[in-house]
Order: C-alpha cells, then structure tokens, then sequence
C-alpha cells in the first residue's frame, strides 16, 4: 500500500540544480496581472491622448439644470455639483494628473542618473560630497519639500512638476550610484581588466549598460509614486487649479458633498488607485523578469 | 574590541551633522530663490509696513554681507530662535509649539497602529502556507499602497461618519475623533512594512537555520516568532527616518481631510499665505528631526545585531 | 525491533513551475540501531531529500510516497506537523552544513541548544543551563560557559560545528542525521569533525551521513549508499564497496579522485550518456606527453611580496618563480591569503612591498597602461565563472570579447566555434546563455576565454572547488590537455592537496600570509618538512584503493 505524507511543513528548498538529469526547464505560466494592468494603461494613454474617444463631451461644460445627477443611463457615472458629467471629467483629467506625473518622473530619473552614475564613478571625495547633498535632500519628508518649492514659487501645474521631480530626485540618485558602485566591484569587470580593456572601454562595455539596464524598471515604479505624491498636492490646492479636471482636484471640489453625491468624489479617486496599482504590477513584473534575467 | 565600535559610533553622528547642515543650509538657499525681493518673501501675505520692512531687515540681517546673513541664521536656529511669522505676528516657535501635541498624538498613533497591523498581516502569510490568504494580503497590500491617503480618509468618513454615524466628522475632542484619522494614516504604512516584512520574513524562513530550528521539533509558531521575526524586523529599524517623514506628510493630507488642527494645517495655511517664516521652519525642524531618527535607528541597528557588534 | 530507520520504495516529488521533478525514486534505505550508515552522492542525486524526509521536512511542494518508511518501529506515513515535531529531535537529529548560516545567528550558542531542551522538555528550567554547558563540554568545545555566550559568528568554524552537533545531539536522539557536515571546513577541522562524529557512533548512537566525498565517508561509515538521479545504485560494507566496487557509477567516481597515484592518468572516463542509461567504456587512459618544463625561463617571478590590510597582514614576503610551461600549486586553508596572493600576481591588486615580474617586465611596479599589452598573456580563471560572466553575454560574446581586437568578423565566428570544440562544448552553445549552462559548462566557457589570447600563464584560483567530482574530473582532465597542447604555465590555487597533486609540478604550502615549504610535489607531499603540511597530510581522508588496477 502507499500512504501520501500528510502535513509536510514548508521549509528551504533543497538544491536540485548542477549536473542533476532532471533539467527544471522554467516555463513561464502568463499571468493575468501583467496582462491587464497592461491594458489599463493603454486605454490610460488613450485618454491621455484623444480623451473625446473615450469621452466625446466637454469636461468644463456645466448643466445647471442637472446638478448632482446619480450615475445612470445619461450621465453614467453621474454628474457634479455643476452639472458636468463626472466620467467626462474624470476621463479628461487624466491628462492632468499623467503629463505632472510623467514630466516628474522623467526629471527626477534622468537628473537622478547623471547624479548617480557621477557619484558612483567619481573619486571618493567627489562621491561623499554627493552622497551627503542626496542624503540632506532625502532627510526632508518629500510632501513638505514639494510645499517648501511650491510656498517658494506659488502653485501650478509646472510648480508642482518641479517639486515632486527635485523631491523624488534623491532616491533615483541613490539607487542609481549604489548600483554603478555594485557593477563597478563585479566579479566580470575586474575579470574584464585582465583582458586589457582601457578604462574608457570598461565603462562603455560593461559598467554602463548593466547600470543603466534596470532604468526603466525604477521609472516605471517611480512613476507611480509620482502620480500618488501630484494627487496629494492636487488635493490640498497646490496643482492646477480648478475647474480643471485634475483627479486630486476633483477629490477636493466633490469632498464637499460627500453626504450627498458620493459618485463625484469616489470615481477619480478610484482612477488615481488603478493607476497607481496598473503601473506598480507592471514595473514589479519587469523588476522580477529583469531579476530572473541576472541572476543564473 | 571597543575601538572600532566607538569609531563607527562617531562616524555616523559625524555624518548626520553633516546632513544636518546641509539639509539646513538647502531650506534657507530655497529662501534666497524665492522670485523677488526677500523681504518680500518674508512678509507674504502678511501687513506691509515700512516698520514691518524694517522689523525684517534687523532680524534676518539682510543688510549685512550675505556670508554674515547665513551665519546669523545658522546661530539663531542653532539657539532655538525660528523666527517670527508676520502673517500671524507671532513668533514661529510658538505657532509650532501649541499644536505640536495634536500632530504628535495622531502621529503616534497610526504609527502602532501600521506597525501592529503589518507583523500581523506579514506573520499570517508569510511562509508557504495558506497561498489564497496571502494572495489576498498581498492584493490588498498593494491597494493601500497605491490608494491615496486622502482617498481612504474620505471613503472612512462617508462610511463611518457619515453613513454608520460612528465617529465624529470633525475635530479634535476625544478619542473617538482620533480614531478615522489615525486608522487613514496607518493603512498605507500597514501596506507598505507588511510588504517589506513578508519578504524579510520569506527569505528568513528560507535560512537554513530554520531548517536547524524545525528539525529540532520546534512548533512553527515559535520558529517564526523567535526565530524568523527577529531577522525581518533588524531591518526594518532603518526604515525609521522614512516612517517618520512619511508620517509628518502624511498628517498634513489627514489633518485636512478631517478638519483636525496640527502642524499639517499649520503648515497648509503657511504655504497658501506665503509666510515663508513657518514653511522654512517647519520644513527645518521635519528635516532636523528626521536626521536625529535616522541616526539612531542607525546606531540602534549597530546595537542589535551581535553580528555588527564584533571587533 | 533492532532497525532504526527501515525505508522501502520512497519516492519523493516536487511540484514546480517547470513541472514535476522527481527528486528520489524508489529508494530503499536501512539503518541498524548503532550502525553508522553513508550515503554519497553527487548534486541533484537525491541524497539531502532522502535523509530529510526521515525528519518529515523533504522541502516545500513535496510529495512523499512510500511502501514502508518506519522510524524505532513507528510507521510515520501520515504523520501530522504535530507527531513529526515529536520525532524531530528527540528520535532523529539533524546537522546540516556550515553552522555559521545553520544556527540563528542572532541567538548565543546556548539559546540555541537551550531551545531542544525546552521544546522536549528534557530537563527543567533551572538544569537547562547546566546541561547547555555539559552539552558542548561532550563535543569539546573548550570554555563551554563562556562559550556558550556567545554568538555563531565568534566562533570558529570547526567549534560552531562542534556547537551545532551539540544541538542536534541535546534531545538525546537515537538517530544522528549529518547532511554535508564537513563541507565547508578546512581539511584539519574536518577531520575533527569526522573523529567527533565516529565518537558519537562509539557513544551507541545510529548515525546517517551525507556527503558527496566518498574519502570522507570511507573512513568512518559501516555501509555505504551511492545514488544517482535519484536511485541507489549500489550499496554495500565500506571496505567492500570502495575496494571493489560492483557498479560503473561507483567506480567512476573512484576513479575521478584526484590524488598522488592519479598523477598521469585521465580523472574522468570517457563515457557516452545516453538519457538514463550510461555505458562505461573504462578504459586508464593517461594524460598527453607535455613539452619539458624550462626551468631556467621563468615565465613569472614573484620577490619579497607583502599585503597589509589595516594592521592585519595577510600576505607577508612571498617570493617564488614559474617557469615557462610549468604548473605550480599553491596550497593553503582559507584565510592562509592565497587569493589575495592570486589577485595581485594577476596585477589587479598592488603589493605594499615586494615585486612581481611577468615575461621578464616590471609587472605590479609598472602603472595600468603600461601592463595593458601584455595582460592578454596572463589570463585568470575564478572558482565562480558566473560572477566573471556579464550578465547580458552570451557564450559567444564571452569568448569573442578576450580574441585579439583586429580580428574580422568571419574569423571571430570561427575562432569561437574552434575555441568551444577545444573546451568540449558543442559549437551550436555559442547563442545560449551561460545561465542554462551546467556549472561544468560555465566552466568550460571560462576556460575557452582564457586560453583563447594564447597566454603564456594561467591563474587558477580554486577552479573546481565549486564542481562535483565527475565534474571536476572532466575540468581537470581538460586543463590537462589543454597546458600539454599549448605548454601553457598555470599557477593552480587550490585548498585540496589531491587536485594540487594530481596537477602539480611544484607546490608552495602557504599558512598564514607566509610560504612555510616548497619544492616538488612527490617531495613535499612524501617527505613533509613543516609541521603544518605534515597536519594538512595527516588530516586528508585517504582513499582504500587497493582493489584498483
């Protein structure tokens, strides 16, 4: 007779790789996460891009005669306390939130890159000169920077930019010089020395491309926080100002009638978590393919 | 054996005075970049008086060389003095001062709270147990993560105020009314320490001398407290700077939301009156506070890991 | 009921992504009560998953299935976490590998063997301390008050074993399972180790052993179990087995120790694998002739060399030569600076003092530029090819990258391809990535990139300590062969004295930063003059090879 044993606890995973004649080839099941957070961010761009194919009203055109409507068949997520339809809004407002997102992003990476890759390369004294004015950033909560620079140069949509890019700069610029410092000290450069590769070479060749591989990983990640840390700024009134359609914005303008039409406050605030959600499933399952891909 | 252990002690203060510094040095440079006069600046919204202009001019020394202005500064902040808000004509120390305690309060709070919450979520999934609890904690996980702060403060309020008439909608009385804005506070810190702790803890768990703990027939309750914890909480002691600031951010967004008075609304009514006085000195003293954290989870860090204890 | 463990028909399966892998197939395992039984195997044999599942922890996503699996005459098919938490510990002890990593180090040595007495309830709160410390006094642990104090990390590798057996031994168990106990430590404590688990055995304990070196296990087991993907290929006495082994796979791996009476002869057997069938040709096949080494032509020289790292030194006045075509060893324990020394005669470390000359040039004295055109004829082979691959090469690119610049493209291709069939490796590998590579793959590409400039010295640094011994086998055979073709000095790095004499021309006995004895291999391993080759000699498990032609 054979018995299954039952109730084996989990515990380490013994080693079954080498020279063993049982190859575990890896065969990717596709997972569905990817695939739709994928999907949301196409039909996202879309709305970026031509709002009216998703939305052919106007966002800004209030109906006095329709004020407060429920979602239903004509306003089908209803409409706000102007009488402009909240789907059309919301749709049209992700320009808003995405472009201060993106630009952000964008600004923060790219300046976070040259700082990194600067610090990472440079002579010791240049590198702690560096490391010390990342940290000195880092030491502000990044919300208080962003209302420092925003007190300094007054709201906007630019302002807000500016902000979220210089206070999210100093955690690319860490990741980016702690891992130009991991390459420089890996196993395959010093390896590469004894080829008799030229400084210049080494860099180009080797450092570059495996510190700059995980870029877009970070970027889409950071991405996402940027888009969070807008909306927070947007909510408090630091963003574009109404009656533009910026999701934060709208969260401000519909906390007002909360008790009254929850249907105004909740659909922007539940694009901003899909959003944040779509791009966080997507940038960790690039992170884990890219991580796959490093090691062995 | 001491030595190098004082000299590690040394290093580190030495370096969060350096940051200190710097961080200090960057708010006052923000100041300086401020379009326009700095009087201006300084004044925002406030009265407009020559006398007032005046008044500026003596207390931020703005009519001596800019190395002197700097120094002053640094020396004033260096005695306590932050200065004084001309849009509320009072000193900054005590604008600060009288609401420190509500922000403190709430803060603290949601900070147990997220701690208490993450260890429970982590210490429920980690491991290979039970994968549909875990897949439901880490979906919920990610949700609160990427959900912002203001959205869970409203969608709590028009559940739990508003609809269930449980809490208070607004205020500051009791603590009945601390108990949404803290719990809005502690759910995407929840989130994100759940996270780190469920990954610290699965990789713990993958240690072998787990596999030593459980061949000895230790109970998996005790294999994951005593031994599996332990490792995945050291590292999350750095992440004390980050919670803090995180926390303080947090509070300005929360305290708007349900109308609580505290350093958050101080700071908002700062920024939208433009009186740089209380934005540079709340933005200064967060920074200020944020370095003496880190360094001593630093320094806590080198205490509590007999591993970084050695000669 | 005289049999300890009685196993019939075990098979154990793993669920993974890639589908299910059937670690252990059908094996039968006995252990008598006092019987010291070993199993050896190579990686992915299915030896580790065998003896844990005795412990009911075969690892995650396992399924276990067997006709009989028996512990003191207890069916334990069915048991639940809780009957197995019984058994663990109290019936069956567990020592795994490199205590450093297998005790907790955030917990004092005596927490940790405190922890069996209290799950166990052995003895009482107030005895526990008291029997910790009589616990680690029974495995020699010097000091075990002070001892028992202190964390994993302060200890030595060989006393945290000893700790770590101290443990595994508190529940008072009839069985001692060891799982690799000795890998990870240097030759002298393993044979500490060795004698203390031979005492264990005289103490009446069962004892279940694993390892992959059959030396180690012939010394002190009663029976031995070879596996093999999963199966038992053989087993029988100790002294039987490794005398006369029935089985082909048994002696293959015999015959693929390295040691003095191998010197000539090939290591590996050439054999044709076919998918679970092998056919061993056993042919003794010696080793290519090899160009007469130039004892007067010294390819490299090293002179009064020292490195200081702070106040510690760990390189301290080493000079020696190598003359062209020659191959020296260099032997020593980890810590004795062997690698350090490795490092700066590949002129990616500066000495503090002393000089390397390379092809009669200034080599650790020169600067970077200088030493550029000449780095093409000192190549380095590492213990881990992988870390010394760029994650985002691939085989081809690898080999390309070390051929001399001016090649064209047409002649890159074709030097590659004549490069891979050179190290073994079928041309068609040069697009595969060195991740889906066998760890003798990964080093046979790290071997094809270093011989590809032509160099006149190799460095190798532990090049198959990391390998199975087959493996290994193969490896060494192949460096053979390759250095008799191109007469190629080496400068082989290596902790284990049989592969250095195996190989070896010259060896340097290195200890502490310093060389404490050097001179021909026959001489030096024959007619030790230092105290400590002398130990090192002592401490190596030998082989029973009397029954080999």
């Amino acid at each position: 007779m054979t018995v299954t044993l039952a109730g084996v606890p989990a515990e380490s995973t013994t080693a079954l790789d080498g020279e063993s004649l049982h190859p575990v080839v890896r065969r990717r099941r596709p997972r569905p996460g990817p695939l739709v957070a994928g999907g949301f961010l196409l039909l996202l761009l879309v709305a970026v891009v031509r709002p009216s194919l998703l939305a052919p009203g106007d966002p800004l055109a209030a109906d006095p005669l329709t004020v407060l409507a429920p979602p239903g068949a004509a306003h089908w997520l209803g409409t706000d306390h102007l009488g402009r339809d909240v789907w059309t809004r919301v749709v049209h407002g992700a320009g808003h939130s995405l472009t201060i997102g993106v630009a952000a992003t964008a600004m923060a990476v790219t300046a976070g890159v040259l700082l990194g890759l600067l610090a990472g390369l440079a002579h010791r004294i240049a590198d702690e000169g560096l490391s010390r004015s990342f940290d000195a950033l880092s030491a502000f909560p990044m919300l208080l920077l962003a209302l420092l620079l925003i007190a300094v140069v007054g709201p906007g949509t630019t302002s807000l930019i500016v902000a979220i890019g210089i206070a999210t700069l100093p955690h690319h610029a860490r990741v980016v010089r702690a891992q130009t410092l991991l390459v420089r000290r890996a196993g395959y450069v010093e390896q590469a020395v004894t080829f008799g590769l030229s400084p210049t070479r080494l860099v180009a060749r080797h450092v570059l491309p495996n510190v700059l591989g995980p870029i877009p990983v970070l970027a889409v990640i950071g991405l996402g926080e940027a888009v969070l840390a807008a909306s927070g700024l947007s909510f408090l009134g630091m963003g574009p100002q109404p009656p533009s359609p910026e999701w934060g914005a709208m969260l401000s303008e519909g906390r007002n009638y909360l008790q009254v039409g929850w249907w105004i406050t909740i659909p922007p605030g539940v694009a901003i978590t899909l959003t944040v959600v779509a791009l966080t499933v997507l940038g960790r399952h690039w992170q884990a393919r890219f991580d796959g891909r490093q090691s062995r | 054996m001491r030595q190098p252990r004082l000299r590690a002690v040394t290093r580190r203060l030495g370096t969060g005075l350096v940051v200190l510094w710097a961080a200090t040095s960057a708010a006052y440079l923000a100041l300086l970049a401020a379009p326009g006069d700095t009087v201006d600046a300084i004044v925002g919204d406030g009265a407009d008086t020559p006398q007032i202009r005046a008044e500026i001019i003596t207390e931020w020394a703005l009519d001596r060389p800019a190395a002197v202005q700097y120094l002053d500064y640094l020396r004033r902040l260096a005695e306590g003095d932050l200065g004084r808000s001309y849009l509320l004509q009072r000193p900054v120390a005590e604008v600060i001062g009288e609401q420190l305690t509500a922000t403190l309060t709430l803060a603290v709070t949601a900070a147990g709270l997220g701690v208490l919450l993450a260890i429970a979520l982590a210490t429920a999934t980690a491991g290979h147990r039970r994968p549909w609890l875990r897949r439901a904690s880490s979906g919920l996980e990610l949700v609160l993560v990427s959900t912002p702060t203001f959205l869970i403060g409203i969608v709590l309020l028009t559940v739990f105020s508003f609809r269930l008439g449980l809490f208070p909608v607004a205020g500051d009385q009791g603590v009945a009314a601390l108990v949404l804005p803290a719990v809005t506070l502690a759910l995407p810190i929840a989130g994100l320490l759940a996270q780190i702790l469920r990954d610290a803890l699965d990789r713990a768990l993958d240690e072998p001398f787990v596999l030593t703990a459980r061949s000895r027939g230790t109970r998996e309750s005790a294999v994951l407290l005593r031994h599996a914890l332990r490792h995945a909480l050291l590292p999350t002691i750095t992440l004390a700077g980050w919670l803090f600031g995180t926390l303080l951010g947090g509070a300005v967004i929360v305290e708007q939301v349900f109308g609580r008075p505290g350093l958050g609304q101080v700071t908002l009514a700062a920024v939208t009156g433009k009186d740089m006085p209380v934005v540079l000195a709340v933005v200064t003293l967060s920074a200020a506070v944020y370095v003496v954290v880190n360094t001593a989870a630093d320094l806590a860090y080198l205490l509590v890991d007999p591993r970084l204890r050695r000669s | 009921m005289s049999q300890l463990v009685a196993v019939k028909n075990l098979h154990v399966t793993f669920a993974t992504k890639g589908g299910e892998v059937r670690a252990v197939r059908g094996v039968d395992l006995t252990v008598e009560r006092g019987e010291f039984v070993a199993i050896v195997g190579e990686s992915g044999s299915g030896k580790s998953v065998t003896v844990r599942t005795l412990v009911g922890l075969p690892g995650p996503g396992a399924r276990v299935k067997a006709t009989r699996l028996e512990l003191a005459g207890q069916d334990v098919r069915g048991h639940r976490p809780r009957d197995w938490r019984r058994i663990r510990g109290r019936l069956a002890g567990l020592v795994l590998q490199d205590a450093l990593v297998s005790l907790d180090p955030l917990r004092t040595v005596g927490a940790e063997i405190a922890e069996v007495l209290a799950t166990h309830d052995i003895v009482n709160r107030w005895e526990r301390a008291g029997r910790t410390i009589h616990l680690l006094d029974q495995v020699h642990v010097p000091e075990p008050e002070r001892r028992s104090r202190q964390y994993p990390h302060q200890l030595s590798g060989g006393l945290r074993q000893r700790a770590l057996i101290a443990s595994a031994i508190a529940g008072e168990p009839a069985l001692l399972i060891a799982d690799e106990p000795t890998t990870a430590l240097d030759v002298t404590v393993q044979a500490q180790i060795l004698s203390l688990l031979a005492e264990r055995r005289a103490a009446g304990q069962s004892l279940l052993l694993v390892s992959h070196d059959l030396a180690v296990v012939g010394q002190i087991a009663d029976r031995i179990l070879v596996m093999r993907d999963g199966q038992v290929v053989e087993q029988g006495p100790a002294d039987r087995l490794l005398r006369a082994p029935n089985h082909p796979y048994t002696r293959q791996l015999l015959d693929a120790v390295p040691s003095a009476s191998s010197r000539g002869r090939r290591l590996s057997t050439p054999a044709r694998r076919g998918p679970g069938r092998t056919v061993v040709v056993r042919v003794q096949a010696t080793l290519p002739a090899r160009q007469p080494v130039r004892a007067g032509d010294p390819v490299l020289s090293v002179a009064g060399l020292t490195k200081r790292y702070g106040e510690h030194t760990v390189v301290r006045n080493v000079s020696f030569t190598i003359a062209r075509g020659e191959t020296l060893g260099l032997v020593g324990e980890s810590g004795s600076g062997k690698s350090t020394l490795a490092r700066i005669v590949a002129g990616l470390l500066p000495p503090d003092a002393g000089d390397v000359t390379f092809e009669r040039t200034p080599w650790s004295a020169a600067v970077e530029r200088r030493r550029r055109p000449l780095r093409r004829r000192l190549q380095v082979i590492s213990q881990d090819p992988m870390s010394s691959f760029d994650p985002r090469y691939t085989v081809g690119q690898l080999i390309a990258e070390n051929l001399d610049p001016g090649l064209t493209r047409a002649a890159r291709v074709d030097d590659v391809t004549a490069l891979l069939r050179r190290v073994g490796l079928e041309p068609h590998l040069r697009d595969r990535h060195p991740r889906s590579l066998s760890g003798g793959q990964r080093q046979r590409v790290a071997i094809a990139r270093a011989v590809a400039p032509r160099p006149t010295l190799i460095v190798c640094d532990e090049p198959v300590s990391a390998l199975d011994v087959s493996v290994q086998a193969q490896v060494l055979d192949l460096l053979a062969d390759l250095r008799a073709a191109d007469g190629t000095a080496l400068l082989f790095i290596s902790h284990d004295l049989g592969v250095v004499h195996h190989l070896a021309d010259r060896v340097l006995v290195m200890k502490d930063g310093e060389i404490v004895e050097d001179g021909p291999v026959g001489d030096v391993f024959t007619y030790p003059r230092h105290d400590y080759t002398r130990s090192l000699l002592d401490a190596l498990p030998d082989l029973v090879t009397d029954g080999r032609p």
